[in-house]
């Protein structure tokens, strides 16, 4: 069976006064209908920017997708026109975004605002868009949703103005919903109210959903497969399990080793990550992560590696074998 | 899960080796991307250069040397501007004139900016009653007409001051009295955008930080706030100066500006007041030295204005 | 931490902005209540945890405290001194012994001075030592937030958030202080970075014996970093204890609803959570619910809590604000 997405070799890069900023280095993965992806890491490392690719938002110029497939039920989205592709946002795949005040029109009403995606995509009379708008601003928990339907944005608390953001992306019952960091910028408990609001509709609506963020501890809830990105390449891949329960990448381990838990106490230091993330400018040949890298060899510094296989559903780009230290 | 780390991580530069671009060569960069505000640099430069070197081949006496018997001759190879309605010869007077005109332009902005800038700092930063007095003040001095300030502060002033004498050269008291008469006339524009300033960058996280620290008022004001809004007064400054030259040139040419034999390019176009058809060359080149400096100056102002946006210096 | 030496005393202390109106005379029509009556002590050597979310009152509180805002009410006394009733320039004076690092790495450094000038501001503002000796002490700062001291003369744009945050944090050193506010000092940086700032700041205290208080609103971090910590709510605190004790027995509901809100970077521990999930949302500042203000969104709030709970001694340095736990 196709997978519902398959990102293959994205490469998207920038040229900007400074030069070429290499953003997203030929990533490639699949997802399949009903599941849930995360997509982890850093900022800078091109995560944000390569569903910006999928979506056809990135501008061009500085921007430019050199290289790359995006099969959407087979359908190569990259070469879609304009045109095309808006019929396909908001529609097929949706997306929902960090910040949700300057995602959300601050002069045109909220309820507006989601009956426009429902009379443009679907057609739908005014009367009926505005009806189902309401429907939808209460199936995402907005309390008294005919009164808040009038609302500005201004007028929502953050945590709601998302929760309204996700009703816009679901209006359509889109196949895939993206979202770039939902909650990165909201208190803890908002956070877990919408990442379980989240989670009952992917249920209801049998969505697939990609999730962007930098926090392990979501992914770990939330996604059943990952990725962990660094330097616009992808270093680990494979199902949430085993990646957590046995990270394989340097990377990967190093992160997990530093982060404190709540549910832990702890007397050590934490891990660190010594050095800076790389400049994408001038990415040196080799390993991206060489030169923080704990396990270094000669040949990361000579040879990038890809992703190989090194269990039924985990896979790392790695010249080294962490358990013992020396090159696989 | 055991892992093996081999040996120690090797030491790592923590920051970048070469330095990036300095704020001033970033501000350079983008003031080059201004054709129109080299070309200003480059005309004023020049003008400047007039105005100087010309001392070199005429002397003052010479541009204030009267010959009746040479009065309202045109252009030619003697007197390449021609001669004015005492024979003085225009060349030379357009360049001593533009000494002082551009003499006084500065000047007048050196005053108007440390008004402007004091009262507007002050008032921004304090805040509370202060903000309202100096505010008051400020809008009242708006309110009054400058012209009618000007002359009539020009009129009680002029012939009261003595010259002065400085490196050598004779300056009639009343470019003093103008120099002050502007500048105190046109700093409120400065405060209101300096009080704005200071109004927001006093919450500033480096603000409170220096605050934290115990460091006094005025050095809060003086060594932090100041240099960060130097963009909007620079700015300021240089249109200013424009605005001081052209100011000059209408007191000068209603009669109660610098008097002569002194020369500014205004009060050579009060002499040419009655020849205007019949001795162009009387303001045509005075006049055509005023345009040029001013256009030149807003060029260098827009260019600077670009080139100082502070979105693009705070990185 | 093994002193019961208390460095500072914060009683019932409160920070009301006040809403004003009107043209040309300003009246006050209500307020922001963004503290509203807190009480902790500080021990010398010990980090103290102030956690909350957003529009808790933490940073104003920690801000407050250091009588960077006047407070509405209350008292602060540092190491016995009051410093709500100091004059003006002896509080000048003791701050040099309580400093502050800020969220912001961007913001909190003067970016038109060298890094050189913003280290040693605080030695020229007390009069510490000739101009030599400054220098002397800036690169020594440095050195000891691992910065190469070979950058004395850069600006703050040609480092990074973590390298700025490191300078803010040479800053707040430099004079020596005993107590230092950490306001948020991580959340503005990656991932990786937080751990280095961290453990730079707990073998700074180590070394120098500070006393920290930690406004933060990452509960894992302040787990790790803390020895106390005090959970605020609305401009008040809700519960105070043991790290441990308030982690693994939290007394408060919102304590519990908070904690059990913290996602783990483990998919079996997660995939095992009851979480308890909040109704609504925090209510406005300027009109809290009265008495205890966390009863509109309470699982267990009942008829008395109306009233403004009490601070109640659960015994080993455990307390809580709540009728009903």
């Amino acid at each position: 069976m196709t997978p519902l997405l398959e990102v293959q070799n994205l490469t998207t890069r920038f040229h900007t006064l400074d030069g070429i900023v290499h953003a997203v280095n030929g990533i490639s993965y699949t997802l399949e209908e009903g599941e849930t992806l995360g997509i982890v890491g850093e900022s800078g490392c091109g995560k944000s920017v390569s569903v910006l690719s999928i979506m056809g938002l990135i501008p061009e110029p500085p921007g430019k997708i050199a290289a790359g497939q995006v099969l959407y039920r087979g359908q190569d989205l990259l070469k879609l026109d304009e045109a095309q592709m808006q019929h396909i946002r908001g529609h097929e795949v949706a997306m929902v975004f960090q910040d949700p005040m300057t995602s959300l029109n601050p002069v045109l009403t909220v309820g507006r605002q989601i009956s426009e995606t429902l009379t443009v995509h679907l057609g739908m009379s005014e009367e009926h868009a505005c009806l189902r708008a309401v429907e939808l601003l209460g199936m995402v928990g907005i309390p008294q949703p005919d009164d808040r339907y009038g609302d500005y944005p201004h007028q929502f608390s953050g945590g709601m103005r998302q929760r309204a953001m996700i009703a816009m992306a679901l209006a359509c019952a889109p196949s895939i919903l993206i979202a770039d960091e939902p909650t990165t910028a909201l208190d803890v408990t908002i956070q877990a109210q919408i990442i379980d609001l989240v989670k009952t509709l992917r249920e209801r609506l049998g969505m697939a959903v990609i999730w962007i963020t930098h926090d392990l501890g979501v992914v770990a809830g939330l996604a059943e497969k990952m990725i962990v990105m660094y330097a616009g390449f992808i270093v680990e891949r494979g199902n949430v399990d085993d990646i957590y329960g046995n990270p394989r990448h340097p990377y990967t381990l190093a992160l997990l080793k530093s982060l404190p838990r709540v549910d832990r106490s702890s007397q050590e230091k934490l891990a660190t990550i010594p050095g800076l993330p790389p400049d994408l400018l001038g990415l040196p040949p080799g390993c991206p992560f060489a030169p923080r890298c704990a396990y270094e060899v000669e040949r990361c510094r000579q040879e990038n590696p890809q992703l190989a296989q090194i269990g039924r559903d985990h896979e790392i780009a790695c010249w080294v074998d962490v358990t013992t230290g020396r090159e696989r | 899960m055991e892992t093996a780390i081999k040996g120690s991580v090797a030491s790592i530069p923590d920051e970048s080796e070469a330095p990036p671009l300095s704020p001033g060569e970033l501000i350079w960069r983008r003031f080059r991307r201004h054709k129109m505000a080299l070309a200003g640099v480059t005309t004023l430069i020049l003008l400047i250069l007039y105005s100087l070197a010309g001392t070199l081949v005429f002397s003052e006496a010479f541009a204030n040397y009267t010959d009746t018997s040479l009065r309202l001759m045109p252009p030619s190879a003697t007197h390449p501007f021609g001669t004015d309605t005492v024979g003085r010869d225009i060349l030379a007077r357009t360049i001593y004139g533009g000494q002082i005109s551009l003499l006084i332009g500065l000047f007048a902005v050196v005053v108007e900016v440390i008004v402007g800038v004091l009262i507007g700092a002050i008032a921004g930063y304090y805040g509370g009653w202060i903000d309202a007095i100096l505010m008051r003040f400020t809008e009242a001095m708006f309110n009054i007409p400058q012209l009618f300030l000007l002359l009539v502060m020009a009129k009680f002033f002029g012939g009261k001051i003595p010259t002065i004498d400085i490196f050598g050269r004779t300056f009639s008291g009343s470019v003093v009295v103008i120099v002050f008469i502007i500048g105190l006339t046109s700093w409120m524009y400065l405060a209101r955008i300096v009080r704005a300033n200071f109004l927001s960058l006093k919450e500033r996280e480096f603000v409170l930080a220096a605050r934290t620290t115990g460091t006094k008022n005025l050095a809060i004001i003086f060594q932090h706030i100041l240099p960060n809004s130097m963009a909007p007064i620079i700015v300021s400054a240089t249109l200013s100066v424009a605005n001081a030259i052209l100011t000059e040139a209408y007191i000068s040419f209603l009669g109660l500006g610098v008097q002569p034999p002194t020369a500014t390019w205004g009060n050579m176009l009060d002499g040419a007041y009655n020849y205007i058809e019949t001795a162009p060359w009387l303001w045509i080149f005075p006049g055509m030295l005023i345009v040029l400096t001013v256009l030149s100056i807003n060029f260098v102002g827009d260019g600077l204005r670009d080139a100082l946006d502070p979105r693009t210096l705070t990185q | 931490m093994n002193s019961n030496q208390v460095l500072v005393r914060v009683e019932h202390l409160k920070k009301h902005f006040p809403i004003t109106r009107g043209i040309l005379f300003q009246r006050q029509v209500g307020a922001v209540k963004a503290v509203d009556g807190i009480t902790f002590d500080i021990y010398r050597g010990e980090t103290l945890g102030l956690v909350g979310e957003s529009g808790c009152g933490k940073t104003t509180a920690g801000r407050t405290l250091l009588q960077l805002y006047l407070p509405t009410e209350g008292r602060v006394t540092f190491d016995g001194a009051d410093l709500t009733a100091l004059k003006k320039e002896e509080l000048r004076r003791m701050r040099r012994r309580m400093q502050m690092i800020f969220q912001d790495p961007y913001a909190s450094l003067n970016a038109r001075m060298t890094i050189a000038r913003i280290i040693s501001e605080p030695l020229r503002v007390h009069h510490m030592g000739s101009h030599e000796e400054q220098i002397e002490r800036v690169q020594e700062l440095l050195h000891v937030v691992r910065l190469n001291p070979r950058f004395i003369n850069r600006y703050p744009h040609e480092f990074s958030g973590g390298q700025r945050q490191r300078i803010g944090i040479a800053r707040a050193l430099a004079s020596d202080p005993e107590f230092i506010v950490c306001d948020e000092p991580i959340s503005a940086l990656d991932v990786s970075i937080q751990a280095q700032v961290v453990n730079l700041l707990e073998e700074l205290q180590e070394e120098l014996g500070l006393t920290y208080l930690f406004i933060a609103h990452d509960l894992s971090m302040v787990r790790h970093i803390c020895n106390r910590v005090a959970v605020m709510y609305l401009g008040r605190i809700v519960e105070l204890a043991e790290k441990d004790e308030l982690y693994d027995h939290p007394a408060h509901p919102y304590t519990q609803a908070l904690l059990s809100a913290v996602p783990v970077p483990d998919p079996s521990v997660e995939r095992q959570r009851q979480r308890i999930i909040l109704e609504g949302d925090v209510p406005s500042p300027i009109d809290p619910p009265a008495g205890c203000h966390f009863r509109t969104r309470c699982p267990l709030a009942a008829e008395l809590c109306s009233e403004e709970p009490l601070w109640r001694d659960l015994g080993g340095g455990h307390f809580v604000a709540c009728h009903t736990s």
